[in-house]
């Protein structure tokens, strides 16, 4: 219809504006790049253009980017890269032969050899097998069926796209997605997108952030009364808080979605990011079979793994799968259906995951260089994860549950009634202040835990340990100072 | 007591039970004594619009051309020797090479210590160089803003001021995508909204590229069909656009005008007068623009021109350019490059208000960002080789071979298509492929509707069983009632492509005999 005349003068406002736009867009957020990140962009610009700071640089803490942080990719990968890229470069000796040889073979298994060819909708089909065996692998020797793995421009791809199929009815009925708070806000965003039931159950900060089944059947009981549970999400090693499940506590929670009937996502891009003692990663998929049939051939799950994180550090490139067992072959039929509407994922992350599944083996010539570059990787996260720990630790007004795994803390903040009431009156959320504070006096962007999920009446951010050792040295001081500084201020 | 009574007091009833007890699939006993359960995600729970989604272009008809490869790899005999896969735009899967110079940036942006390597021309280093710095650590492997690299938005406002002769571009407007389907999506999620007889149409030709179709069936948004004249070279009739929406407006909220210039699959190049005519329509009814432009360098015949809409819009006068809503996309899987594999893309927003703009870029950031190889490969896709700099002669040496060989193609795929009885095909255009007319005599039509096909599905799996040419019928982009119609890429090798349309005519001859 066109606009109604006001005093005669038609109203011609804009065809697409904010109160006409599709409104579950405008309840998403996205707290890791939101409004401090926005305000933190603006300030590298005001820096560039010479404008006087109290710091000479912004730091990004918001983001588990370690590339951008100077963490080295791993060169073997770039040499594949390079030479599925122009494989003119197949000729040139300064390429070691196991480099070639991989190239080779992605090469191969592309349309006219070319890395500039679609792929098929589910993924390069060598690829899918190298996943296939490499979760057997590393499930000791678990079958995997290369027709359940799903390639995806990141994990973030594959999770959107289950939730996609798993949302569905209206009112009462209408779909309801458990997920921890504190939880990874693409899973806010994405339910809010979908116009999803979002059912929040708390990880227990006193217990190193623990999932407690108890805690499970409280969220759920409630949730029944007013949508239809039937997912249940579950980010293991954590994010925002790092913690590694116990194997005990993912065979519960598969016991759980069982009795409940609810389908299971489980979120293991940090799966090679442990450090703590005594914490090892279990997959969701090892343990579920390990409990027998009655489990094994009945729980719906879906796994998700990424090429952005753990040692790779490779965002830029998009790359993931998702595994999915006990599907409905219904459904993964629409499932592959719906996937083929976008084509395929990019192919230069589905070859670099295809490397990270398939790394160099202790006979080829890339293997010491390779587990040189991983090894110096991982040790520095978990040194820099106890480094964090430990100073914040020290902080009156900061407590830092241990880094048990992922990339980042999540330490509790202590707020003066002060400065809760100064936030408030500014109209921010007590967290969001602080940060912004932070933002402004030391350069550094961290992302408030409201971003994340948190119990009422408590303060947390989220701070990644990805700066180099020495950089990340100065950051803690930094924080540490600036909250000394700030109790005092609001005392 | 009445119907609605008893559900109420069985729902009341129902949620004072315990969990497990309440609304559960029950426990079944099946022969053998074990207790099986329905699946928590079935076909029946699935969400509904899901189910609705088509995408004929990698549908049923390309599962059995692979299954076909499938049987070939294992030995088994069939009428021909290989599966030719003409049913989908990718250039480098039929042969085409990509061009040099962009896969040498490419390998230095990825290994970066052959920078120091003699072998790579400076020019291709220095695009490197700027690349890598614009990225976190100076690495692809970061994430870049979720908008696009900066850098490379830059470029992109500045190829399209050049190609738009002057029109000013602002960087701010560019979103890079993965892929332009990625853009086309992201707008139309924030189009879509409304119920019932307010949902949101969306206007888009018949015969039009399914991802249309089925991103509004996912969106759960109402399509408006109006249909291209196939009579007059597939050119869009205002008249047709006007009987459309006003039809449309009885049951929905017509809000977008999607138009694809030059087309898919019709190939054919709208003229600067109908690009005209469609931006006042639009400014007149109040409709949203998307024109996806993607196929902006693939235009071959004689008289026709690729103009942007942005640049006409432009030439039409503040009355236009200052308040037609427009997004244009663009994409780096076609014109010369065809680097589909990469994913990269970008659209360019006009006149979208603030507020929204501010919703767009906090969408976009759910995402991270699109792949960065994506957006490395626009950047030199936008900023090319220049007269002068070391790797420009072969660039366009390579270019020209490219999109020569595409005009000849499409010139050669009408002549032969045209010497068929029962076939008739409009000159291709642009774009890349043809979508020729096919009369499909009565007993055929019949046969595949006893089988539950379409008659062009029917046509078209023949073809493939008995000739291993795999084409999309055209009933995946919709056609007139009672026409027919295939899709047919032009992007095999000349030779490899005078032997499939030699193949498609036989085979037309063979089929109407058949079934005479």
């Amino acid at each position: 219809m066109s606009q109604q005349a006001v005093n005669g003068v038609p109203c011609r406002g804009k065809v697409l504006t904010v109160d006409n736009m599709n409104p579950n867009v405008k309840r998403v957020e996205y707290a890791v790049r939101g409004p401090i990140v926005q305000r933190a962009v603006q300030i590298e610009k005001e820096l560039r253009e010479g404008v006087k700071k109290p710091f000479t640089e912004v730091i990004k803490a918001n983001i588990g980017d370690a590339h951008a942080m100077g963490q080295k990719p791993i060169t073997f990968l770039r040499q594949v890269l390079a030479l599925c890229s122009y494989p003119e470069l197949l000729e040139d000796n300064k390429f070691p032969e196991d480099a070639k040889k991989r190239a080779q073979r992605i090469l191969g298994a592309c349309g006219g050899h070319s890395i500039g060819a679609y792929s098929a909708s589910q993924g390069i089909e060598c690829v899918r097998q190298d996943v296939a065996r490499y979760i057997e692998k590393r499930d000791g020797g678990i079958p995997s069926n290369p027709d359940n793995i799903y390639l995806s421009t990141g994990a973030s791809d594959a999770i959107v796209t289950m939730l996609k199929l798993l949302v569905c009815g209206e009112g009462r009925d209408r779909t309801g997605v458990m997920i921890s708070i504190p939880q990874y806000p693409l899973y806010s965003a994405a339910l809010a997108d979908l116009g999803a039931v979002q059912i929040s159950y708390y990880l227990d900060e006193e217990k190193c952030w623990s999932l407690d089944v108890a805690e499970l059947r409280r969220a759920l009981n409630a949730a029944r009364q007013h949508c239809n549970p039937r997912v249940l999400c579950i980010i293991n090693p954590g994010n925002p808080t790092g913690q590694v499940q116990s194997r005990q506590c993912i065979e519960d929670v598969i016991r759980f979605a069982k009795e409940e009937h609810l389908f299971l996502m489980a979120d293991e891009v940090y799966q090679d990011n442990v450090y703590a003692e005594g914490c090892k990663f279990h997959s969701f998929k090892k343990v579920l079979f390990e409990m027998g049939p009655e489990y094994s051939s009945t729980v719906e799950m879906a796994s998700f793994h990424s090429t952005s994180k753990c040692y790779m550090g490779e965002c830029g490139f998009r790359g993931g799968y998702m595994e999915v067992i006990n599907m409905d072959p219904e459904v993964k039929t629409q499932l592959t259906k719906l996937v083929s509407v976008r084509l395929c994922p990019p192919v230069p992350g589905q070859a670099l995951l295809d490397l990270v599944v398939n790394p160099p083996q202790p006979d080829e010539p890339s293997y010491i260089t390779f587990m040189k570059e991983r090894t110096a990787v991982l040790s520095a996260l978990a040194e820099k994860a106890r480094l964090t720990e430990q100073t914040f630790n020290a902080v009156p007004g900061i407590t830092c549950n241990p880094v048990q795994g992922a990339m980042y803390t999540f330490p509790r903040i202590t707020l003066p009634e002060k400065a809760i009431d100064k936030a408030k009156e500014e109209g921010k959320v007590p967290d969001m202040y602080y940060c912004m504070r932070l933002l402004e006096e030391e350069g550094i962007c961290l992302v408030p835990g409201s971003g994340f999920g948190q119990r009422e009446g408590t303060f947390h951010f989220r701070m990644t340990i990805l700066p180099p050792t020495e950089k990340l040295k100065v950051v803690l001081q930094k924080i540490r100072d600036f909250h000394v500084r700030f109790t005092q201020e609001f005392s | 007591m009445n119907h609605g009574t008893a559900l109420l007091w069985k729902r009341r009833a129902l949620s004072s039970l315990s969990a497990t007890r309440r609304g559960l699939p029950k426990e079944k006993m099946t022969e053998n004594g074990m207790m099986s359960r329905a699946k928590v995600l079935t076909i029946d729970t699935i969400n509904p619009t899901v189910k609705k989604v088509e995408y004929a272009v990698r549908g049923p008809i390309v599962q059995r051309a692979v299954e076909l490869e499938r049987e070939l790899s294992q030995g088994m005999k069939k009428p021909f020797a290989e599966v030719i896969k003409a049913n989908i735009g990718d250039a480098h899967a039929m042969g085409q090479q990509p061009i040099t110079f962009f896969r040498q940036v490419l390998a230095l942006c990825s290994y970066p210590e052959l920078l120091s390597d003699n072998t790579f021309p400076e020019d291709a280093k220095s695009r490197a160089c700027r690349i890598l710095q614009s990225c976190g650590g100076h690495s692809m492997g970061a994430y870049s803003a979720s908008q696009g690299i900066d850098s490379v938005r830059e470029d992109v406002a500045r190829y399209i001021e050049r190609r738009d002769g002057g029109v000013p571009c602002d960087p701010d407007d560019i979103y890079l995508t993965t892929g332009a389907s990625d853009g086309i999506v992201t707008m139309l999620k924030l189009l879509v909204c409304g119920e019932g007889a307010s949902r949101t149409g969306v206007m888009i030709s018949i015969p039009q590229y399914p991802l249309y179709s089925a991103a509004l069936a996912e969106l759960g948004a109402v399509q408006i069909n109006y249909y291209l004249n196939e009579e007059k070279c597939w050119s869009l009739d205002i008249p047709e656009l006007q009987r459309a929406l006003d039809e449309a407006r009885q049951y929905c909220n017509p809000r977008a005008l999607c138009i694809i210039n030059p087309g898919n699959p019709t190939g054919q190049v709208q003229s600067r007068k109908c690009i005209e005519d469609v931006i006042q329509f639009a400014a007149k009814e109040r409709l949203f623009l998307m024109a996806d432009e993607v196929y902006q360098d693939n235009v071959y015949a004689d008289g026709c021109q690729f103009h942007s809409f942005k640049k006409v819009l432009f030439e039409m006068g503040p009355e236009y350019s200052d308040t037609v809503e427009l997004a244009s996309f663009h994409s780096t899987s076609k014109c010369y490059m065809g680097e589909c594999g990469f994913r990269g893309g970008y659209m360019e927003l006009i006149n979208m208000d603030d507020e929204v703009k501010a919703q767009l870029t906090k969408l976009v950031s759910v995402r991270l960002c699109p792949p960065v190889p994506g957006q490395a490969l626009m950047d030199l896709v936008v900023n090319p080789p220049q007269p002068g700099e070391p790797s420009y002669d072969n660039f366009i040496k390579e270019r020209t071979a490219t999109l020569s060989a595409l005009a000849e193609k499409a010139k050669l795929t009408e002549q032969v298509l045209n010497t068929v009885q029962g076939i008739s095909c409009n000159p291709v255009q642009g774009a890349m492929y043809s979508f020729p007319r096919i009369t499909i005599p009565e007993k055929a039509v019949k046969e595949a509707t006893e089988k539950g096909q379409q008659p062009d599905m029917f046509y078209c799996m023949k073809m493939l069983e008995e000739t291993g040419i795999c084409l999309v019928p055209g009933s995946g982009f919709g056609q007139k009632d009672g026409t027919y119609h295939f899709r047919m890429t032009i992007l095999p090798p000349s030779d490899k492509l005078k032997i499939l349309l030699d193949k498609v005519k036989e085979f037309h001859q063979k089929f109407t005999q058949q079934y005479s």
